[in-house]
């Protein structure tokens, strides 16, 4: 039995129903008790998706236990097949219809059900999410696709891409792009966008870009073995990684690589004056191994920012994220445990979080800027606008979403020069903060809540510091720009109940600033 | 003198007949409650024993995440738990004692029952016995079920505060007690509209601390301020309560007649009861007056979802002019909505339980100016052209009595107005 109080993946039926969500002609039968159809929403809310997702839940109650679950099942899915006629269906269980053991694959293939049948086996209680993709993923190819003959072109399946995805949407039409560039062209993409039908024609790419290991490597191993197909190992997010994988691409493939870099501006922004202002922030990442590994080669070599600490919370990357955190001279936080997250955060003190949307609210506990990066993420995370990670304009994104939460350039020279000016106050706040609402409090206030959110009405957690601010320090304090206030105000603390101080004075402050002086 | 609501001509709908089918259902599970119980009991904390789907719903259902460190959380069961019941016990106990030594403020702690613990028949009443001893008298430790095999969404406080109610305390005084988790602006409210009739003492269930003066005997006479508390009534009666059955305080009449139901119980004059409503009654009638506009004529649809579907159904028709197509609700228990199905006039399919594609099925012929449902089923409905008002914000947002009947009706019109409002296709 582990505590948790908020998770980074769902359970591993949420991962399929990802799979089963960005597909069409799928539908996707689960024994589950109704509750379980709360997953509904992640799609139709956050992702805004205007349909439902296909999925037929049994909602078995109490009262069918022992007597009749089996057949609710059988039931659902005739019901569901007749209703919904898809090409194929995935058949399995959720947490609490694994305990009541009723064999959905078993029982599917007794039906006589006209199309394929593909049953799932998600062991609830020892995998997550990611896994659920994954494993879907695989064994729907596994069951639907064949060797064939090749198409006479070259041409390439993009796999990977899922509902409720980090910018798969976008990501999926800039390596189309890109690839169209090198004159390779998409066979199928798959799960998102894919029919079964076209699942059954993936043999006949000539390669796989496998652009999310997460959700599909299981998938691009089989179809290397099975179907000769090899696959890439580069993900293209970042300028520097978008040219390995045009290499990696021209190498597979004996194409002339090639990379249409006219509209890429990541590289000139990092150079120009205003980006001086960058140099080593000291920045914090976690997410998914896979968006992890590409952010900090973003961070380290084409933002100049220092990484103080990286980690991932899918185990299944644990190995490659922590020979990755070797080479930044780091160690890795290798958890899925929130909190320890929060309390790696609060120590390392960086100056901005590249996290998910978990990291999100730890930021602005904290008073922390932080830029998402990577699964999981909320309904501010779909944008309207073209907005990819991977190639070129991906790179032009990446570089304006890890800014945008920082203080401007220009913007911090004035606030240390006018840092007493009556315009220029503390209360005024950022020009570009979501207009100068009042700063939240530093040491760790409620964050502001979003629409779904319900009533607060609890009260503040109380911090146990034991050091004492003499006024004139404190009033010291004040004179420091906000945004590196709550910092110094924590440096200060610590400087101080290390040495034992229970007083602190200007002196003590300033002493503080010189210790962590970089 | 206050007028007695005028029953509809044609007859209620407490006799009709209620559809009922049986399908997939699209609805939360119980633990959703805790989203907004934990709130109102500013020290206790709600441990689920469950799976990570338990966590994953909460952390869905509460949209984001609004403190680092919340007074709920899961204790994930896995592999090894599930191999010897003993053991999850063993292990229950070490969670337990792991958090109650880190959160010393927490003063009432639930043990939240789901559909795996339910399944694999983990006993938490007997473990919340055990921890009661422990950690008497500075925890006290309670257990419900909030699983998604036998409770739908709102029963999950039904089944929280049912479980409060053999603990507490024995007295023989007369106490009203309103029953029922409400924001507190709201709750100060009835208690003040209440207190100025000179009825008292009033006591309300859940209290916001463990420590509170709760007390139940056979001369208390309780009301009921949420329709869902079928299971919490019927304890408070095991303790001799008495129920002062009313309609649900939504609107203005609805507020009136919950008012005068308990005022006619404690022998207050019409003076009175005028003399303390008159204002904000106006009020009221003006609020609803403006916000319910855009609503008179319109039709709406109900899938079930909260349990109040019917006091607002009632609500909606009598004071802001609609239609009702179909009011679908999960559970119909007539003791606690009857008085509300006796003002809804006749005509409305009343339907209890669902089979969500029969029900999608009909919403669609009927194509009603607005149709109320859960989350999963809103954007698909808007897609298709219907303007939807998600259930979910009506258990969040403070709706009951006067001062908030006209913000009650502004959650309706808002949709409607929205849709009349934007202007997406070209202009010929």
């Amino acid at each position: 039995m582990k505590l948790t109080v908020w998770t980074y993946e769902g359970p591993p039926h949420v991962g399929a129903m990802r799979v089963a969500t960005g597909m069409t002609g799928l539908h996707y039968v689960l024994h589950a008790p109704q509750g379980d159809t709360y997953a509904d929403l992640l799609f139709t809310m956050i992702e805004r998706r205007n349909h439902r997702p296909p999925v037929t839940y049994t909602t078995f109650q109490a009262r069918d236990l022992g007597s009749d679950t089996a057949n609710l099942f059988k039931t659902s899915l005739q019901d569901a097949y007749a209703r919904f006629q898809p090409e194929a269906l995935i058949v399995g269980a959720s947490c609490t219809a694994e305990l009541i053991q009723d064999d959905p694959g078993g029982m599917a293939e007794t039906m006589d059900i006209p199309v394929p049948v593909i049953p799932l086996e998600l062991p609830s209680y020892q995998r997550k999410e990611n896994f659920g993709a994954d494993e879907t993923f695989f064994q729907i190819v596994r069951t639907l696709a064949k060797p064939m003959q090749r198409t006479a072109q070259i041409t390439c399946n993009l796999i990977g891409p899922t509902a409720l995805g980090f910018r798969h949407r976008d990501d999926i039409t800039e390596m189309t792009s890109l690839l169209s560039d090198m004159g390779i062209s998409v066979n199928v993409v798959a799960p998102m966008t894919a029919r079964p039908s076209d699942i059954a024609r993936m043999g006949a790419a000539h390669f796989n870009v496998l652009m999310y290991p997460e959700t599909a490597e299981s998938a691009a191993r089989w179809m290397e073995r099975e179907l000769n197909q090899p696959y890439t190992k580069t993900v293209p997010i970042g300028v520097g990684a978008t040219r390995d994988f045009v290499s990696e691409v021209a190498k597979i493939t004996g194409v002339k690589p090639y990379l249409d870099d006219s509209r890429l501006r990541l590289p000139w922004y990092s150079k120009s004056v205003d980006s001086t202002y960058l140099t080593g922030k000291r920045v914090f990442l976690f997410g998914d191994g896979t968006h992890v590994a590409a952010a900090a080669r973003i961070a380290r070599d084409e933002m100049g920012f220092e990484v103080v600490g990286l980690g991932c919370y899918n185990r299944e990357m644990a190995r490659p994220i922590r020979a990755l955190a070797k080479d930044y001279g780091v160690e890795a936080l290798i958890t899925d445990d929130y909190l320890e997250v929060e309390r790696v955060i609060e120590a390392l003190q960086p100056e901005m979080i590249l996290g998910t949307q978990m990291e999100r609210h730890i930021g602005k506990r904290l008073g922390i800027p932080c830029a998402v990066i990577s699964a999981p993420v909320h309904v501010q995370d779909f944008p309207a606008r073209y907005s990819p990670q991977m190639g070129i304009e991906g790179a032009n994104v990446i570089f304006d979403t890890w800014v945008h939460p920082l203080v401007m350039g220009l913007e911090e020279h004035l606030l240390h020069m006018f840092r007493d000016d009556f315009e220029f106050h503390d209360a005024a706040g950022p020009s570009h903060h979501g207009g100068h609402a009042p700063k939240p409090d530093m040491e760790g206030g409620p964050a502001p809540q979003a629409a779904l959110s319900p009533r607060d009405i609890s009260s503040q957690k109380k911090q146990g510091a034991d050091v004492i601010w003499l006024d004139d320090a404190e009033r010291e304090l004040k004179k420091i720009p906000f945004f590196v206030r709550g910092k110094a105000r924590r440096n200060t603390e610590s400087f101080a109940t290390e040495r034992g101080v229970s007083e602190i004075s200007i002196d003590t402050l300033y002493e503080a600033k010189a210790h962590y002086a970089r | 003198m206050t007028e007695v609501p005028r029953l509809p001509t044609s007859g209620g709908c407490r006799s009709e007949p209620i559809l009922k089918q049986r399908g997939q259902r699209e609805v939360f599970c119980g633990l959703t409650g805790i989203i907004w119980l934990h709130r109102k009991m500013q020290d206790a904390f709600f441990l689920v024993i469950g799976s990570r789907t338990c966590a994953h719903l909460l952390q869905s259902a509460a949209g984001v995440m609004i403190f680092a460190e919340p007074r709920f959380g899961t204790a994930i069961l896995e592999e090894t738990d599930l191999a010897g019941l003993a053991d999850a016990q063993t292990e229950l106990d070490k969670v337990v004692d792991q958090l109650l030594a880190r959160r010393t403020d927490i003063k009432q702690l639930f043990l939240v029952g789901s559909c795996p613990s339910e399944v694999i028949k983990l006993d938490l009443s007997r473990a919340a016995e055990r921890m009661t001893e422990k950690y008497a008298p500075s925890v006290r430790v309670l257990n419900f079920s909030g699983s998604g095999i036998e409770t739908t969404f709102t029963q999950g406080e039904d089944a929280c505060l049912a479980s409060m109610v053999p603990v507490l305390p024995e007295t023989s005084e007369r106490q009203l007690l309103l029953v029922g988790a409400l924001p507190d602006v709201v709750e100060e409210q009835a208690v003040s509209l209440l207190t100025q009739m000179g009825i008292g003492p009033i006591k309300v269930l859940p209290a916001p601390r463990a420590d509170t003066d709760l007390r139940l005997g056979e001369n208390i006479v309780f009301a009921l301020t949420q329709p869902f508390l079928g299971d919490t009534h019927a304890a408070l009666e095991r303790r001799g309560a008495r129920h002062l059955p009313a309609p649900f305080p939504f609107g203005e009449e609805g507020t009136t007649a919950w008012l005068r139901a308990i005022a006619d119980e404690f022998d207050i004059d019409a003076e009175t009861f005028e003399r303390v409503t008159a204002a904000p009654r106006t009020r009221a009638r003006k609020a609803i007056a403006q916000a319910s506009e855009a609503l008179r004529g319109k039709s709406i649809f109900f899938f079930p979802d909260s349990q109040l579907e019917i006091p607002l159904a009632r609500f909606l028709t009598r004071e802001c002019g609609m239609e009702a197509i179909e009011v679908g609700a999960p559970f119909i228990h007539k003791g606690i909505v009857g008085p509300d199905l006796d003002m809804l006039a006749q005509g409305p399919t009343l339907s209890e339980g669902q089979d969500v594609d029969l029900q999608l099925d009909r919403c669609r012929t009927a194509r009603p100016d607005l149709t109320v449902c859960g989350l999963g089923l809103a954007n698909p409905l808007e897609a298709d052209g219907l303007a939807t008002k998600w259930a979910i914000e009506l258990v969040f947002t403070p709706v009951h009595f006067y001062e908030q009947a006209g913000d009650l009706a502004g959650l309706f019109s808002r949709p409607v107005r929205r849709a009349n409002l934007l202007r997406l296709e070209a202009a010929e």
